[in-house]
């Protein structure tokens, strides 16, 4: 357990998983993986934690963070 | 309907086209080739007197009752041991077959209690029915004590908490003993001695619950007589009726008769139209039923409006209309997804239908999930991207067919038992098994049946093996071309990924602890088969890499063309009764019913006209983000149908943290759970023998499930749900549960040819089941993928970072045992605690001795999150380093020490990988130094 609040544990557990992919890929990936699977609030959660400066996410988790559309997140 | 007595055709059915015509008693017959005499005239409409005889079992030939004349042939043969033969004409009843079948029955008789007015079996005996049928009139020798010697005199074993053995009555006629050996594969039971001392006997001689039994009932159900019989038809006499319905437990789906004497039910016998089980049950399914009727079960509504105030009892309007105001005053403060839903998977389609369109419909929201999030939730997710949907791709039967068994992270012997003995059968005839686990499971050796391979390894691993013999099935040539080339996409790169040196079994040898060359012979073993067959369970699923397992598994079978025929395919044994109905029913909070995401405006538009009120497009809550938001304050109130996540869900001090932190808990269950002392609403259920409804099992069977009796409540489940929804407003009814499996047939493609009455009709169907295959669909993928092209993943490895260390240097994994089920709320209340009334943690005997743990010493597991206390058990089917425990009893709470790690995919929890550290317990301490400081001497 690393101590990070769930939406950046679990945003980082699946960036892990696809980081494969490659950089832009797997970024976007994990955006569509996110989009499908979370709660608009867990979202939200994590674009409020990238604002703040993303400390402990994964650079791809981060990526994928930026690609989600904070306009589609209430 | 009155008793149902199934009729029995003597010997089993034989395959193939009929091809053979006789002539029996001037009747003609067509069978296929190598049927017995016997059955060929059961067909026929004729009965030949038969005592060792019974369709379950091989034709035996020991009883004589069953000799018939043929022209042509000498003597008078057997009719079971004798095959037909293509103009063959046979006579069963003829002066001299009459005199030696009553010479038969007189030496039986001579040696049987004649107390059939008072025998249990009165009625229900076929040696009462031979005596009949046979004009048996006398007994030269007597008959009792006065034709002799004789074995009146054996005593009554009534170990067994549900059947006895009476070897009075026994009349030898081995039936027990095949059922035991051919139907369950246990071989527990034998025929000991010679001659006129032959009896049945327990393994050695010893009393049933001593002996290697597990309680099947197979024998019972065998028995001809009296002497294998139910407790329960001693004590209340024989059934007069039957209701044939859906065994509650585990995701085999096993059909059976209810018998009772009106409103009292007495047994239940496995069923043999049942698709599933064709007349095999397990201990819990044949027995522990008693859990319906005990006292412990919450009959009537109750109500509190703080955690810490007492339970009062109120009618179910205060119950419903306060559920329904308090939800709504919520959702006014804290926003509309601030309330959800779970449904379970223990309850019937209907149910969880009515629960998720609650959610979505009423509430307004998609916080909807199953309990399969936390057990097959990747097998959703790995089985939707690799083939196009979420289920597993055969029939049961389809494993009689198999040549080559990959098992992987199950043991079917004790979560799946009646697929086991099937498996055990295909296995007895010369297939080939290859067990991945790391523990040694029964079936890697017992009796007649031995594992090829067993690759025994590191808890965590299992993608690192699965992509270690997909390297060795494509660099050694041995993929199966066409149809990978015909039938799938992404192939190159799916074969230039797993070909890298990385994946070689030699190269991940240290990180599995399986041999490169046992890893090397089992791909090649699998790959080589006619039909390779995957089964899997929970070790596969419950991981941190359990969804990327799945699709390994996907990529194997694909590999080898292994799908879309009898005998192959990728199967996952489902834990619960209706997991497969519960995930196929929308409890998922980004699907609606069949798997169609609710970001699709179309599928979506089909709910929205059928129930006139939009649906969310963005997915809800999963069961873990529950708890999460819970603790943060966006989630306040939770309705749980039939599940115990207090006890059930992983690290347990974390739920009940988020239980505690909610404004409004509702749940509605058989029984005042661990997670109903968080509750302020409890809504009695009812059990599966009031419901009416369908689940379906791990083969996609749709089953009806029909009450035995009327709901002790008064209400059914569903029906609550659908009062609750109108006491917040909206418009939801239905006038029974049939109404709501025609909504589900006319809103889901896979079920569009499915109604109660059809299912009444047919016995059971498997989905998809509609306009193109309208008597469903045993195998799937058979001229395509249901995405059209089967796809290969790539199928990293990532380790868990749940690793041991050295504060925590053990790996405990956690499952089940045979006569427990689940978190135990039904079985801890029958007698099936005789056979496991705690749980217990297995420990290799070398971890055992360096941590000073004798066998049977209670010791503390503790792990990063909590610990618990349990009796230590040393085995050393587990290998060095991994032990592992059961979670049936909440005194233990086994989960108090498993963590928040989940699948990367799913968040299904990883209960199979927890670091820990095993300790004496204190306790046990003390009273070993008290021991060592005063020794107990003999005589004192």
């Amino acid at each position: 357990m690393d101590g990070s609040s769930p939406h950046v544990r679990l945003a980082n557990d699946v960036a892990v998983h696809l980081a494969h992919l490659g950089p832009d890929a797997a970024a976007r990936a994990v955006a569509d993986h996110l989009r499908a699977f979370w709660d608009p609030r867990m979202r939200a959660a994590l674009l409020a934690h990238l604002a703040a400066g993303g400390d402990g996410l994964d650079p791809v988790a981060l990526r994928a963070a930026e690609l989600l559309d904070p306009a589609a997140v209430p | 309907m009155s008793l149902l007595k199934e009729p029995d055709y003597g010997t089993p059915a034989r395959e193939g086209a009929a091809t053979v015509e006789v002539t029996i008693d001037g009747v003609a017959v067509t069978v296929p080739p190598g049927t017995s005499v016997m059955r060929a005239a059961k067909q026929a409409g004729l009965d030949i007197p038969k005592l060792c005889a019974t369709d379950s079992l091989e034709a035996f030939g020991s009883c004589r009752l069953c000799v018939v004349e043929i022209d042509g042939a000498r003597g008078t043969p057997a009719s079971c041991t004798t095959p037909v033969a293509p103009g063959m004409v046979v006579r069963t009843q003829t002066e001299k077959l009459g005199k030696l079948r009553r010479g038969v029955m007189e030496l039986y008789i001579s040696d049987h209690p004649l107390d059939c007015l008072t025998c249990s079996a009165n009625g229900d005996c076929e040696l009462q029915d031979m005596a009949g049928v046979t004009g048996l009139r006398e007994v030269r020798y007597g008959s009792g004590v006065d034709a002799g010697a004789n074995h009146m005199d054996l005593l009554k074993d009534t170990s067994n908490p549900y059947f006895d053995f009476d070897a009075s009555k026994c009349i030898a006629c081995s039936r027990c003993v095949r059922a035991c050996d051919e139907v369950q594969g246990t071989i527990a039971l034998t025929i000991e001695g010679r001659g006129f001392d032959s009896k049945v006997a327990a393994g050695a001689g010893v009393p049933f619950m001593e002996s290697d039994c597990v309680s099947c009932g197979a024998c019972v159900q065998a028995c001809p007589t009296a002497t294998l019989q139910e407790k329960s038809v001693v004590e209340l006499g024989m059934p007069t009726r039957s209701v044939i319905t859906t065994c509650a437990y585990c995701g085999v789906g096993c059909s059976f008769k209810a018998e009772l004497r009106g409103d009292e039910l007495v047994r239940m016998v496995p069923y043999k139209d049942g698709g599933a089980n064709e007349g095999h049950s397990c201990v819990k399914g044949r027995f522990a039923f008693g859990y319906a009727n005990h006292p412990d079960r919450v009959m009537k509504p109750m109500l509190r409006e703080s955690i810490a105030d007492e339970w009062r009892e109120v009618s179910w309007e205060e119950a419903i209309g306060f559920t329904a105001r308090r939800l709504r005053e919520i959702q006014a403060e804290h926003g509309a997804g601030s309330i959800g839903a779970i449904t379970s998977s223990r309850t019937t389609n209907e149910e969880v239908y009515a629960v998720q369109k609650m959610v979505r419909a009423v509430f307004g929201n998609n916080n909807v999930d199953t309990c399969a999030r936390v057990c097959h939730s990747p097998t959703g997710y790995g089985l939707k991207q690799t083939f196009g949907t979420s289920a597993g791709t055969q029939d049961f039967k389809s494993v009689g067919k198999a040549d080559v068994i990959l098992l992987i992270g199950a043991n079917p012997t004790d979560a799946h038992p009646v697929f086991a003995s099937r498996m055990k059968r295909r296995l007895r005839q010369g297939a080939k098994l290859i067990v991945v686990d790391p523990r040694r499971i029964d079936l890697v050796r017992t009796p007649h049946i031995e594992a090829a391979h067993h690759l025994s390894l590191r808890p965590g691993t299992n993608v690192a093996v699965l992509n270690a013999m997909a390297h060795v099935i494509v660099t050694e040539g041995l993929v199966d071309r066409g149809f990978v080339e015909e039938r799938c996409e992404e192939v190159a790169e799916w074969e230039a990924f797993v070909a890298r040196p990385e994946h070689s079994p030699d190269a991940v040898a240290e990180i599995t602890g399986v041999p490169a060359e046992e890893l090397r012979a089992a791909a090649r073993l699998y790959a080589g088969a006619g039909n390779g067959a995957i089964y899997y369970g929970l070790g596969v699923t419950e991981h941190s890499q359990g969804s990327t397992t799945v699709m390994a598994m996907a990529n194997l079978a694909m590999a080898t063309g292994n799908i879309g025929r009898e005998g192959v395919g990728v199967n996952p044994l489902r834990g619960q009764n209706n997991v497969q109905g519960s995930c196929d029913m929308g409890s998922f909070p980004h699907e609606l019913p069949g798997y169609r995401h609710v970001g699709d405006d179309d599928v979506r538009g089909i709910y929205e006209q059928l129930w006139g009120t939009p649906i969310l497009a963005e997915p809800g809550l999963r069961i873990p983000n529950m708890f999460d938001s819970a603790i943060d304050g966006s989630f306040r109130a939770l309705f749980v149908q039939g599940e115990d996540i207090a006890q059930s869900d992983p690290n347990t001090q974390h739920v009940h943290a988020a239980l505690a932190a909610l404004d409004l808990l509702v749940v509605q269950d058989l029984f005042v759970n661990e997670t109903a002392k968080f509750a302020h609403v409890l809504l009695p259920g009812t059990s599966f023998l009031e419901k009416d409804g369908t689940f379906i099992n791990a083969e996609r069977r749709i089953n009806r499930v029909r009450p035995v009796m009327a709901p002790q409540t008064g209400k059914q489940e569903w029906e609550i749900v659908c009062e609750i929804a109108q006491a917040m407003g909206y418009p939801m009814h239905y006038d029974s549960a049939a109404q709501i499996m025609d909504e589900i047939a006319l809103t889901t493609p896979t079920f569009a040819g499915v109604s109660f009455a059809q299912l009444d009709r047919v016995g059971s169907v498997q989905w998809p089941c509609n306009d193109a295959a309208p008597d469903g669909t045993p195998i799937m993928h058979m001229n395509g993928f249901v995405r059209g092209k089967g796809r290969f993943m790539e199928t990293v490895y990532v380790p868990t970072t749940e690793r041991s260390t050295r504060k925590y240097p053990l790996i405990l994994t956690t499952g089940r045992i045979l006569t427990q089920y689940n978190v135990g709320a039904q079985t801890r209340r029958t007698a099936n605690v005789a056979w496991h009334p705690e749980d217990l943690l297995e420990l290799h005997p070398h971890d055992a001795e360096v941590r000073g743990v004798n066998d049977g010493d209670m010791v503390v597991l503790s792990s990063r999150v909590g610990r618990t206390t349990l009796r230590a058990v040393l085995s050393e089917r587990m290998p060095v380093g991994v032990c592992y425990t059961t979670f049936h009893h909440p005194v233990t709470g086994a989960n108090v020490v498993t963590t928040e790690n989940s699948d990367w995919a799913t968040n299904c929890p990883e209960y199979k990988v927890t670091a820990v550290q095993v300790a004496v317990a204190p306790e046990q301490a003390a009273v070993r130094e008290a021991l060592h400081a005063h020794p107990v001497v003999a005589g004192e």
